[in-house]
């Protein structure tokens, strides 16, 4: 059973959290081309390794929070870099 | 002929032994000792005229039909670990042209043709069953989505159509498709060519046929990097410090894909997920059909030894993880007893899960890429074995002729930026 830690709550089950995706900008939906937007939309990083990314804890405090992964062994820790609880 | 019967020849064609019944009997009794290796081990070349990255059934497939079709096979293979170690030997072996767009549905369609006749062609039993695949739906409108996706099939000539309870009882005896369970079944799509097939025989297969054509097949020998000068391909450096030119490089990785795409600079919109399945003991045969539910997340095969294959959606997060998780057997275990409550006592050997490379329109990206001389067969995302023969023929074509045939032609990079997505999430995802 893998475990994620929320910053509100500590470490809970993974299941109770929506994975979000990758933490990045928006594009100003007002200026952005057709092309910067779908940039946006399909295109993101996926390496072997670190990663800052976002999550949902929906069967908790229901807030979103920023957390790195690592995505080779999903070890984590907070996105100030301390280890968190891995799996 | 080397130690441990291994040729270490040059790379020109052999004659491979025919195996037949005669040859059975022949080698039933001398022992076994007198079959050849089905492939053979060399060294490295310094200069190959095409390297394709990844021998799986995608990598072998396109090496196998560059050297069938089109007579270029001075080919290396070059493969991390074993063949068939990635997604090529962890799917759940289900085969079906069933889809949704009529790109998809021509393209893998000419791919259960080819599997249909593969047996003959590599002259290696591959032991492709087609007992028929069935999709069943829950509600309302996956019902339509099984309506349309059967005329959208007959149109292109495969055999497809909906069903009702009634039919699917005569088909899965075992099946509850009483009113009276959480989610009812009113129907199912039923596709009589789908089946299954032994998925490690298909790249010993193209392994073998391959190698008889000349082209070499390097097992243990990671890429690094790859070597780009004026925006050309060079060439590419291995783990073990080798350098191999070559002004063509394909990458046929699947869900490590985008690792060795960003070393030659090329975006590409896939972001690999972890896919779970599990196999049960061995029972009687019972089950003759591919029984697929989307709305419980799950699909159920019986293999010739008995045991029931499950698949499931992939994890909930992208990972290259290929650790398994109580999670999925406990939700597995669940949704195969609500279609059949008889299967209660029966016990699981193992799970395992495969890396998917997933595309946001369910479509893979196959043919060039803004570097000259490198080309993808990517973004196979849940349904790569499947489309195995024919990504090997189109991409082998698209190789030697140096623009992608018809068949591949909607599945460019490039529709990610003009915003040509081919939707087949409705056909694709947990469809197996």
């Amino acid at each position: 059973m893998m475990l994620l830690t929320c910053p509100n709550c500590g470490a809970r089950n993974v299941s109770e959290f929506r994975y979000v995706g990758e933490a990045k900008s928006r594009p100003d939906p007002e200026t952005a081309t057709p092309e910067q937007w779908r940039r946006y939309l399909y295109f993101h990083r996926n390496p072997a390794g670190w990663i800052s990314e976002t999550w949902y804890h929906g069967s908790g405090c229901r807030r979103y929070f920023g957390i790195e992964r690592n995505t080779v062994d999903n070890a984590q820790r907070s996105a100030a870099g301390t280890a968190g609880a891995t799996s | 002929m080397s130690r441990n019967g291994q040729h270490d020849g040059p790379g020109r064609a052999r004659r491979t032994s025919r195996y037949s019944a005669w040859s059975l009997v022949k080698n039933g009794l001398g022992a076994g000792s007198g079959w050849e290796r089905a492939f053979r081990h060399h060294t490295p070349k310094e200069t190959y005229d095409v390297i394709i990255i990844g021998g799986g059934v995608h990598g072998l497939a396109t090496a196998h039909y560059l050297a069938e079709n089109h007579g270029i096979t001075d080919i290396a293979v070059l493969e991390k670990s074993y063949i068939g170690s990635g997604g090529s030997g962890r799917n759940t072996a289900i085969l079906r042209s069933n889809y949704l767009t009529p790109e998809g549905v021509r393209f893998y369609d000419r791919s259960v043709k080819l599997y249909e006749h593969l047996a003959a062609d590599l002259n290696f039993n591959v032991m492709f069953s087609q007992r028929g695949h069935m999709t069943l739906a829950h509600n309302d409108s996956s019902l339509r989505t099984m309506h349309w996706r059967a005329e959208v099939n007959k149109l292109q000539g495969v055999d497809s159509s909906v069903i009702d309870p009634a039919e699917i009882k005569k088909l899965v005896p075992y099946m509850d498709v009483s009113s009276s369970t959480r989610y009812p079944i009113l129907g199912a799509l039923y596709h009589p060519p789908g089946g299954i097939i032994r998925h490690d025989a298909v790249v010993w297969g193209y392994a073998r046929s391959a190698d008889a054509h000349g082209v070499h097949i390097h097992q243990k020998t990671e890429v690094v990097g790859i070597d780009v000068a004026s925006n050309r391909v060079t060439g590419v450096r291995t783990a073990d410090g080798r350098r191999i030119s070559a002004p063509v490089v394909v990458n046929c990785t699947a869900g490590w894909s985008t690792l060795i795409s960003d070393m030659v600079g090329v975006d590409m919109p896939v972001q690999t997920f972890p896919l779970q399945a599990a196999v049960t003991e061995p029972v009687k045969p019972f089950l003759d059909t591919v029984v697929v539910s989307g709305t419980l997340h799950t699909y159920v095969s019986q293999t010739d030894r008995g045991e029931l294959v499950f698949g499931a959606s992939v994890d909930p997060f992208a990972s290259y993880s290929t650790r398994g998780s109580l999670d999925f057997v406990e939700g597995l275990a669940g949704h195969v007893l609500e279609l059949m409550p008889g299967l209660s006592k029966m016990r699981l050997l193992r799970q395992w899960a495969g890396l998917c490379d997933m595309t946001p329109d369910y479509s893979p990206i196959m043919g060039l890429t803004p570097v000259e001389g490198f080309f993808v067969d990517v973004g196979w995302g849940t349904y790569g074995f499947k489309a195995g023969p024919v990504s090997g023929e189109a991409m082998a074509a698209c190789i030697a002729h140096g623009k992608p045939p018809e068949i591949i032609a909607a599945f460019g990079l490039e529709r990610f930026d003009e915003g040509r997505l081919v939707g087949e999430k409705g056909a694709a995802a947990v469809g197996h």
